[in-house]
């Protein structure tokens, strides 16, 4: 009884690892099914959406739309934006305040879309680069807003 | 002489698995004393990846919080931000929109769904299989991506927030879902013939890492490691939020209290997360994804308690706020450490080997446990 026993549990242990090697093997037969990609020689293709870096969308006439209001600034949960402001006098001859720079510390962002739900004037969005790594680590720190650019008109 | 060591507490083999151990998951430690191959006593050492993630919350806003949530069980980031999101919407006494409840619960279940599939090939290749790892992680890819295209991101979405939903559905949503359970539903024969009929795998967990239903109540077993015992303990079922209680779906229960019975109650968390998805994914209702809330939001002095539903078991949010803009004190109930202060009590008496199993079907993500 023990040995029929035996050899039962020999046998179905032999036949199920078949079954499951017969998955295995379809694969090894099938490879176009296989679905892994080469990365780095194939580059994957993120979804628009994918958060990567906080960058600032500049036009042709490199104008941005940020009013240096500091509301990202202050949605931020860990002080990865610090925005420098300084005043600006108007056509009208008024103070007005606007963004000297917009500094983003790359290391300590969290990719949390917080700052681009605050910001009012949508001056910022979510870019999906993923390559981060550099050589030296104040190359994270970076300068969003480009030289010499303006607030575009109408933007307040 | 050898029958003396056997029985001398000092002839003991005292031996430590992890901070760093594949089969562990992460930077849990175990200290093991060993009589032979025979386990007589666990003891899990914490604090490799304690953040204080509640001291850091004390100093972050109602919106900011949400966030760290989604680092503590990474698995299930979705459902910790869910939790933390229902507690604060507790407070404001806020209603959310049809939209959105409804999308919070596709996504819960999606997330339930990729962390049991990451359980599964984890668990086979705790007891030697590495394949199945492969496949598990094919079909949750399928769902990485959906969650990418609508949240733009794969673990740490910080997608709920207070009022709804951070941002609408993507377009495709609808489409690449239904082509996931399409897709999903024809390879199940795959994971049947590669583990579940697999003998030497069931010879493994029958009968390995008991739990009885009294025990599991004692030491707090939430979760599939509660259900796999005969505790019914889903809060989906007991204390329904959002829109669960009108959805179809069952309380997958085992009696055994084995690891065997603790995967079957997983595996059927599967095909029951499906059937819920199934039920929603046509009839998501137009409107709002997200309430009107102020820019600053302000919990009334009190406390507030939430529960919901992880992957793992039951995630308590506990808030107490004097009335600001940050709260004063917050508390999480975390699923995985309860669930792994059972593990010693499990494994006692039973062979090293079995130990992995036990680890293996308890699905403990130390971060949870740490935070
Ligand atoms: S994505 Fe989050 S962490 Fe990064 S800058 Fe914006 S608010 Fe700060
Ligand atoms: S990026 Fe937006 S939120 Fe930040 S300072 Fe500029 S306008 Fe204000």
């Amino acid at each position: 009884m023990f040995i029929k026993e035996y050899f039962k549990t020999i046998y179905l242990t032999v036949s199920s690892l078949l079954k499951g090697m017969k998955t295995t093997g379809y694969y090894f037969t099938h490879q176009k099914e296989i679905i892994t990609e080469q990365y780095p020689e194939v580059r994957p293709v993120l979804a628009e959406r994918f958060k990567g870096e906080v960058i600032m969308p500049h036009n042709e006439a490199n104008e941005h739309s940020c009013t240096g209001c500091q509301a990202c600034e202050i949605a931020c949960p860990n002080g990865t934006i610090k925005i420098v402001t300084k005043n600006e006098i108007n056509a009208e001859g008024k103070k007005k305040k606007a963004i000297d720079t917009f500094v983003y510390h790359l290391e300590l962002c969290t990719m949390c879309n917080l700052c681009v739900v605050a910001c009012p004037s949508d001056a910022i969005i979510m870019a999906n680069n993923y390559e981060h790594s550099v050589f030296d680590r104040r190359e994270f720190t970076k300068v969003l807003n480009n030289p010499g650019s303006k607030i575009m008109e109408g933007i307040e | 002489m050898l029958e003396e060591l056997g029985t001398n507490d000092q002839g003991d083999m005292i031996i430590n698995i992890g901070p760093q151990h594949p089969s562990t998951h992460g930077v849990l430690h175990l200290v093991i004393t060993l009589n032979g191959e025979t386990v007589k006593k666990v003891e899990p050492h914490l604090g490799y990846i304690h953040r204080s993630i509640e001291k850091m919350c004390e100093s972050l806003s109602y919106r900011q919080f949400i966030y760290v949530t989604s680092r503590m069980d990474y698995l299930s980031s979705h459902i910790n931000n869910h939790g933390c999101a229902l507690c604060v919407e507790k407070g404001l006494q806020i209603e959310i929109p049809a939209r959105a409840q409804v999308i919070r619960v596709l996504m819960d279940e999606l997330t339930r769904l990729a962390s049991h599939l990451l359980w599964w090939g984890a668990l086979a290749m705790d007891l030697g299989a590495f394949t199945p790892f492969f496949y598990s992680f094919r079909e949750r890819e399928m769902i990485n991506e959906l969650m990418e295209d609508t949240c733009g991101a794969r673990l740490t979405m910080n997608y709920i927030v207070p009022g709804g939903v951070m941002m609408d559905l993507h377009p495709d949503f609808q489409r690449k879902v239904k082509e996931f359970l399409r897709l999903f539903k024809s390879k199940i024969h795959e994971y049947d013939d590669l583990v579940t009929g697999n003998i030497i795998f069931q010879n493994r967990t029958k009968g390995v890492g008991y739990i009885s239903r009294e025990d599991a109540i004692s030491y707090g077993c939430t979760g599939p490691t509660g259900r796999g015992s005969g505790l019914s303990c889903d809060i989906r079922k007991l204390y329904p939020y959002e829109i669960y209680d009108q959805l179809q779906f069952d309380e997958v229960i085992e009696t055994d209290g084995d690891s065997w019975a603790r995967y079957k109650v997983r595996v059927g968390e599967m095909m029951q997360s499906m059937r819920i998805i199934e039920q929603l994914i046509d009839n998501i209702p137009e409107g709002e994804f997200q309430a009107k809330t102020k820019a600053v939001l302000k919990l009334p002095k009190g406390d507030f308690y939430t529960r919901v539903e992880t992957a793992r078991g039951e995630l308590g949010v506990y808030i107490v706020s004097e009335g600001g803009s940050t709260p004063y004190r917050i508390k999480f109930r975390s699923p995985g450490f309860s669930n792994l202060s059972a593990l010693d009590h499990m494994s006692r008496g039973g062979k090293i080997g079995d130990l992995m199993a036990t680890m293996g079907t308890l699905d403990l993500v130390i971060p949870d446990i740490d935070r």
